[in-house]
């Protein structure tokens, strides 16, 4: 059975779109403290990988288990440690971004105002709070989506490409925010095509082939 | 315990005892049909009042019949296919949609031209008819909506889910209809009649019945046989089937 | 600090009709429709007003029926584009508490603006005023109904790029007995005679639907989302 029951395991995971055969028999752990960086060139179901981790999506074969229980058995609890960011960022274009943080954090857990706009400062985008998300540039959309990631205070990170439309800052906040994440003791699953740079966290690689 | 259901309904012996049943179901569908209609449309005696006219009972009827029946089976065939993941299932359901809709289509037919000599009109908006044509926009919804997927495993789950929120409605519509008829014609109109019937004009409508049940089980094999070619057809069991 | 589902209803129903005052148009759609559609009917008819007295609880039904169905498209599907939906999804509450929530929110934002329009267009149609409790109650028990089945519609179609036709193709043959009873009930009530055996049959439906509808239009969701 499952050995790696402190963290989270997905086990000999197959996925079907139609004919194609997205995901071929893949496994993976992660513990407390570790990042994981998910590589591989487009088409080669990073993104269902994700989906298939966070529960959206369930795989034909396989399983994914969270402390050695599976996630469709503990589905509410296990949605309360993660924090999911999407190749989209998320938000609705007619909320301001505190309001966007609001009403998708608010759901996880009782959060304060000033929690929010906390986490917004910390990804750099605190001015555009009170602005509607539709005025915001794509890079600030992705900040303003880390921040609520950051909100949610979640234990498992999965976010997918999070360095898309970030410039070098951004690349580098996100950088810290992983490393400080990882330090702390959580963990994290980030699809990303091209190479992380997170310096001291112990970080490693799948290959996701065609 | 139920590994052995599973292997029967796994698509190999699906497609396998499919192809054996159906020529024996349309055979006896043949030689059912066959009787009723001879019996039916030569030597049962003329209706008391609708004369020669009633004679299309023997095609509308167990057509009506069946419309429902072959809803039915879809609707349960998803649900089974849904709850327990049994892909076989929705192979069955997306067979029996388009049968039943033919049924469906053939009662909306036969019973507006049994219509015309009893009301004058092709169209009169009986109650049953009415069931019969909002039942025919009910597959057609389950058939639209199987086919919008691009993933053809979420559209059998949708249609399945959509299957059977219809046959929850079925007995509604068709409770709602009986009452907005009531409200409006009253017993102006004479329904499409089930007096007590004589034998000798009962045994052929049951022949008919189960011969368009018989029939019904042959076509639902053969088209079986493709839905599982079709569904299976990177699997290697269908390679060699197709080349032998 | 967990929340709980009570919180997490209002917060969504907040979060809907926040959503909807800042579209102010996208509300009002709907109602112009339904007084669109309202005007056809007596522009078709060469205004006989004996002849469209006996059609308006029908002209009234269909129209209420064909506009709530219009915006029901948009349910979920705004939140799929963009991808709240799979945060809503992924909250740590349950699917259904979210389905509930937005449905709820969406009958007060089109089916309860609808029964308040509805006096208007039922002095239009010639619909006495004595009706007008009877009509209004049965349109906003049957918009209730209509927004839940079309919940289950938008659940399923929420994935598809031409979903609002098929929608409609799911959802009416469903709401057809609504229509009958709804409009049977307004019927009478014009008419004077008792329209408690129609509204009884409807506030039954109601009750019926909204009690399964939740399952099934989370369900749909759930097979849509994958």
């Amino acid at each position: 059975m499952n050995t790696a029951a402190d963290g989270l395991s997905v086990e000999r995971v197959h996925v079907w779109r139609g004919d194609r055969h997205v995901l071929k028999d893949v496994s993976l752990a992660l513990r407390s403290g570790e990042l994981l960086h998910v590589a591989g060139p487009n088409g080669t179901g990073k993104t269902t990988l994700l989906r298939v981790v966070c529960g959206l999506l369930r795989p034909e074969q396989g399983q994914v288990t969270w402390l050695g229980q599976s996630i469709a058995a503990i589905r509410a609890e296990y949605q309360g440690i993660l924090a999911y960011a999407s190749h989209e960022p998320a938000l609705k274009a007619d909320l301001t971004a505190l309001e966007n943080l609001r009403f998708a954090v608010g759901l996880k857990r009782r959060v304060a105002r000033d929690e929010l706009r906390d986490s917004l400062r910390r990804t750099g985008v605190e001015a555009c709070a009170d602005l509607p998300a539709r005025v915001l540039s794509a890079g600030q959309r992705r900040r303003v989506a880390m921040a609520r990631v950051i909100a949610m205070q979640a234990s498992l990170w999965l976010l997918d490409e999070p360095f898309t439309n970030l410039d070098a800052a951004g690349a580098d906040m996100m950088t810290s925010l992983l490393q400080s994440h990882v330090q702390a003791g959580g963990s994290a699953l980030v699809v990303a095509h091209h190479d992380l740079m997170v310096g001291t966290a112990p970080m490693r690689r799948l290959e996701l082939g065609p | 315990m139920w590994t052995w259901f599973y292997k029967l309904a796994s698509p190999p012996s699906v497609y396998a005892a499919a192809g054996a049943l159906a020529p024996w179901f349309l055979a006896t569908a043949a030689v059912a049909i066959v009787y009723g209609l001879v019996d039916g449309l030569v030597f049962a005696p003329p209706d008391y009042q609708q004369g020669d006219a009633f004679r299309i009972v023997y095609v509308h009827a167990p057509s009506a019949w069946m419309s429902l029946f072959s809803y039915t089976s879809m609707a349960l065939a998803g649900a089974i296919a849904l709850v327990w993941r049994i892909k076989i299932g929705h192979a069955v359901a997306a067979a029996s949609a388009p049968i039943g809709a033919s049924f469906t289509l053939l009662a909306l037919v036969t019973g507006s031209l049994w219509g015309k000599p009893m009301w004058g009109t092709y169209w009169a908006w009986d109650p049953r008819l009415t069931s019969e044509l909002i039942l025919l926009f009910l597959y057609f919804g389950v058939m639209s909506l199987r086919s919008a997927f691009e993933d053809p495993a979420r559209g059998d789950r949708a249609a399945a889910l959509l299957g059977i929120v219809g046959l929850v409605n079925v007995p509604i519509i068709h409770f709602s209809v009986t009452w907005w008829n009531s409200l409006h014609q009253g017993a102006t109109v004479a329904k499409i009649g089930k007096p007590a019937m004589s034998l000798s004009m009962l045994w052929p409508l049951l022949a008919m019945l189960l011969g368009f049940m018989l029939f019904y089980g042959a076509v639902l094999c053969m088209r079986l046989q493709g839905e599982v070619l079709n569904r299976e057809r990177q699997a290697k069991w269908v390679r060699e089937a197709i080349k032998s | 600090m967990n929340v709980g589902v009570f919180e997490a209803f209002t917060l969504v129903v907040r979060r809907e009709l926040c959503l909807s005052f800042r579209r102010p148009e996208q509300l009002l759609q709907p109602l112009v429709f339904f007084l669109i559609v309202t005007t056809l009917f007596p522009l078709g008819l060469s205004l006989q007003l004996s002849l469209l007295r006996d059609m308006s609880p029908g002209v009234l039904w269909v129209a209420a029926l064909l506009s709530s169905l219009l915006s029901l498209d948009a349910l979920f599907k705004g939140d799929a584009d963009d991808g709240t939906l799979e945060q809503l999804a992924l909250s740590g509450q349950g699917l259904m508490v979210i389905v509930v929530a937005k449905t709820c929110a969406h009958w007060l934002v089109t089916g309860a603006a609808l029964v308040l329009v509805s006096p208007v267009v039922g002095t239009a149609l010639g619909i006495p005023v004595a009706a007008f409790a009877t009509m209004m109650l049965s349109l906003g028990v049957g918009t209730l109904t209509l927004s839940w089945l079309g919940a289950i519609g938008a659940g399923l179609t929420v994935g598809l790029k031409r979903g609002n036709v098929l929608l409609s193709l799911i959802v009416l043959p469903l709401a057809m007995p609504l229509l009958i009873f709804g409009a049977g009930a307004t019927d009478r009530a014009i008419s004077g005679t008792n329209a408690a055996g129609a509204l009884y049959f409807l506030a039954a439906l109601c009750v019926f639907t909204c009690t399964l509808a939740p399952f099934a239009a989370t369900a749909a969701l759930r097979i849509t989302l994958e």
